[in-house]
């Protein structure tokens, strides 16, 4: 019964953004593998979030908070410099990193948080790699009054202090996870252990285009709305959409939200970058590239495990690509083909980092600069006329002191 | 392969007593302490034995489950010597059931069709797979029931009665109630409503209906006993093997015996209460 991967290969479908069906699945990928204590959570979320998508009073104050609160929407920016640096591509940034928190994650912050508000729940956990999501977090939950719980894997406590220090200060409670490999995957295990305990009262709100039905779906929408002003902007800009899309993927929720819009127009060749950590044959967060079909966290999905289908150590520079699976509807896109998924060392991503910020004056987040670090690659081999947009998803304050101590004596 | 199950729960159910299930981790600290430890659990009166199969992020588990789960793998239990030990159970034990309890992903990776086989031979009666919802029941759950095993799933204080119905079709063997919404052994439940409880999942049901979480004394057990078909101990039984390790994990010298001397004290603290007519 269990659908393998050569028995179940996709054929071209007549759009790719009908996903996921009533159960929940991207063709194998997805549903809803939790707990029996979860479930009636789950049903709930998914009806609720159903009826707040079709009521115009849902709409009308997300728009609101999303114009006066986070600040959107977002500018599309010629990178002037950076395009003559390479010499091909006409390359533009989504400014996702202009957004209030800095990045793209409170776009679904401020749409899972309303939803919570709609369904009278008390308490806000969230699980956060980068700090980036548990910092949106913290900050709608201070905007609204509401209590927030960040669990935070112990490594990546100690790397991205800046965002530990800013959830605190916005009220929240932070938990260094001290479990597993201490990383997001154990933020995730221990944000669910939670929920189980607390599932009453308690909102989870995920980070990411990962986990159970609805989350992979909802997460999506929220974040489509970086793509849905892509296409107007460079409509605007150059009377056409962009020959190539591209951004980097942990869970992948920047890139969905860039991605999906433009999924049906075929002629937009699409790229998303994992990180391959110290290389592809060391140790990496390279799910789709590295890694097998498998179940985790609440979605069958691409996953870095042994043959025994234990999960593997992911390693990435950027804590918030740091994560052995990826979110289930870029597994089915990366086997409809419809998505091109390649990878970026720590190392090229830390060159695109200084790059960026030297030639445009935007210091990108460690995340971002594994798709800058692709672009590099990719923009000298195509045409001058040739538009390319780069999701920068978050800026890159948080790196400082880390990127700092990896260069040190280099700057 | 579910008629061991069902002989067991009937001669619970004639001795006027309710059933006790253990719960413990294959291969931890290692595959042969962990034989001995179910071998020695069902003579001292473990009328169900469950058996953990490790996974190295398991969601809904506390602390003491997890971290025998990470003993075990690092000992290097797979899903191949879960089912050996199973094997070898089963050679000394012909008539104790064995559920195997874990998560989908190291049963997906292994192949659903080929681990029902190799549990069948191995001498398995069937299986709690704790990320599998009924929403999810072709990936697992059909392919199981209809190779003869039982599959039983978890109710729990959050599952009411519109879902019980869902959460009770395509299940076998009996009903896992969890007694409190959590992880494995983080807390005591309120024993008093254990009860009322199980009267509810009765009124849907004529399986067994039995309660685990947060059980961990022989009073406990006692206290579960009387308003339920069955007691499930897991943490405290886990919790007695990590505490007889030595500094490296490795097997105590009288790891096994603490393991089952405590199964003794829960044998007898369910074999204290009569259940004649209820």
């Amino acid at each position: 019964m269990t659908a393998s991967t050569a028995d179940t290969a996709p054929t071209t479908p007549n759009t790719y953004r009908a996903g996921p069906d009533e159960r929940g699945m991207f063709g194998i990928f997805g549903g809803r593998f939790v707990a029996e204590t979860l479930m009636p959570n789950i049903l709930e979320l998914e009806r609720e979030y159903e009826r707040a998508k079709a009521d115009p009073a849902f709409k009308a104050e997300m728009d609101h908070n999303l114009e006066h609160y986070v600040g959107r929407p977002s500018p599309l920016y010629f990178a002037e410099r950076l395009t003559e640096h390479l010499g091909g591509a006409k390359i533009y940034l989504k400014r996702e990193e202009l957004n209030h928190t800095g990045s793209h994650k409170v776009n679904n912050v401020t749409g899972q948080i309303l939803l919570a508000r709609r369904m009278g729940k008390k308490r806000i956990i969230a699980e956060t790699g980068a700090g980036q999501h548990g910092v949106a977090t913290a900050t709608l939950c201070a905007r609204f009054g509401l209590p927030c719980v960040v669990y935070m894997g112990a490594v990546d406590v100690e790397r991205q202090m800046p965002n530990v220090i800013r959830m605190r200060m916005l009220g929240a409670e932070v938990v260094p996870v001290q479990s597993g490999t201490k990383t997001l995957k154990d933020a995730m295990n221990e944000a669910l252990r939670d929920w189980v305990t607390n599932v009453a009262d308690t909102f989870y709100c995920i980070g990411t285009v990962a986990g159970p039905h609805p989350y992979p779906a909802m997460v999506r929408d929220f974040q489509c709305i970086i793509g849905q002003e892509t296409r107007e902007q460079m409509l605007k800009a150059e009377g056409r959409l962009p020959d190539s899309l591209i951004a980097c993927i942990g869970g992948g929720s920047n890139a969905m939200g860039l991605f999906h819009p433009f999924l049906d127009d075929r002629d937009v060749k699409i790229w998303g970058v994992e990180a391959a950590g110290h290389g592809l044959d060391s140790l990496h967060a390279a799910s789709l590239t590295g890694g097998r079909p498998g179940v985790l966290h609440g979605n069958r999905t691409y996953l870095l495990m042994d043959e025994d289908g234990q999960i593997n150590d992911a390693h990435s520079i950027s804590a918030g690509l740091d994560y052995p699976g990826i979110g289930p509807e870029h597994s089915w896109l990366h086997e409809t083909g419809r998505v091109t998924y390649i990878s970026a060392t720590d190392e090229e991503a830390l060159e695109a980092f200084q790059l960026l910020s030297r030639l445009e004056g935007i210091i990108p987040a460690l995340e971002s600069a594994h798709a800058l670090a692709k672009v590099k690659d990719l923009a000298p081999t195509l045409p001058k006329d040739h538009l390319m947009v780069v999701n920068l998803s978050g800026r890159g304050d948080k790196d400082v002191p880390q990127v700092g101590e990896l260069l040190a004596g280099r700057l | 392969m579910t008629t061991r199950l069902t002989a067991r729960f009937d001669a619970c159910r004639k001795e006027a007593r309710a059933a006790l299930v253990t719960y413990v981790m294959a291969g931890d600290p290692d595959p042969e302490t962990a034989l001995r430890v179910v071998c020695g659990l069902a003579e001292v009166g473990a009328d169900v034995i469950e058996l953990g199969m490790p996974f190295t992020d398991p969601m809904a588990d506390g602390p003491a489950i997890q971290a025998s789960a990470l003993r075990a793998l690092k000992a290097g239990q797979t899903t191949a010597k879960t089912l050996d030990l199973v094997r070898r159970f089963r050679e000394r034990d012909p008539a104790t059931p064995v559920i195997l309890m874990g998560y989908f992903n190291p049963i997906y990776v292994y192949g659903v069709e080929r681990f029902l086989a190799d549990a069948k031979a191995a001498g398995a009666d069937g299986f709690i797979v704790v990320d599998l919802p009924p929403e999810m029941d072709q990936e697992f759950c059909l392919p199981a029931l209809a190779a003869g095993f039982a599959f039983i799933r978890l109710a729990t204080p959050t599952t009411d009665d519109a879902r019980l119905p869902a959460v009770l079709t395509n299940t076998a063997g009996f009903v896992y109630y969890v007694s409190i919404t959590g992880v494995t052994g983080t807390a005591t439940p309120d024993f008093g409503r254990v009860a009322s409880a199980v009267a509810r999942i009765k009124r849907h049901t004529e399986l067994p209906v039995v309660v685990g979480f947060g059980v961990k004394t022989r009073e406990h057990a006692a206290a579960v006993a009387a308003g339920a078909d069955g007691v499930v101990v897991g943490s405290a039984l886990v919790d007695t093997l990590r505490a007889s390790l030595g500094p490296d994990g490795q097997a105590g010298p009288d790891t096994v015996e603490r393991v089952v001397a405590l199964g003794r004290e829960l044998a007898a603290g369910v074999r204290s209460v009569d259940k004649t007519g209820a």
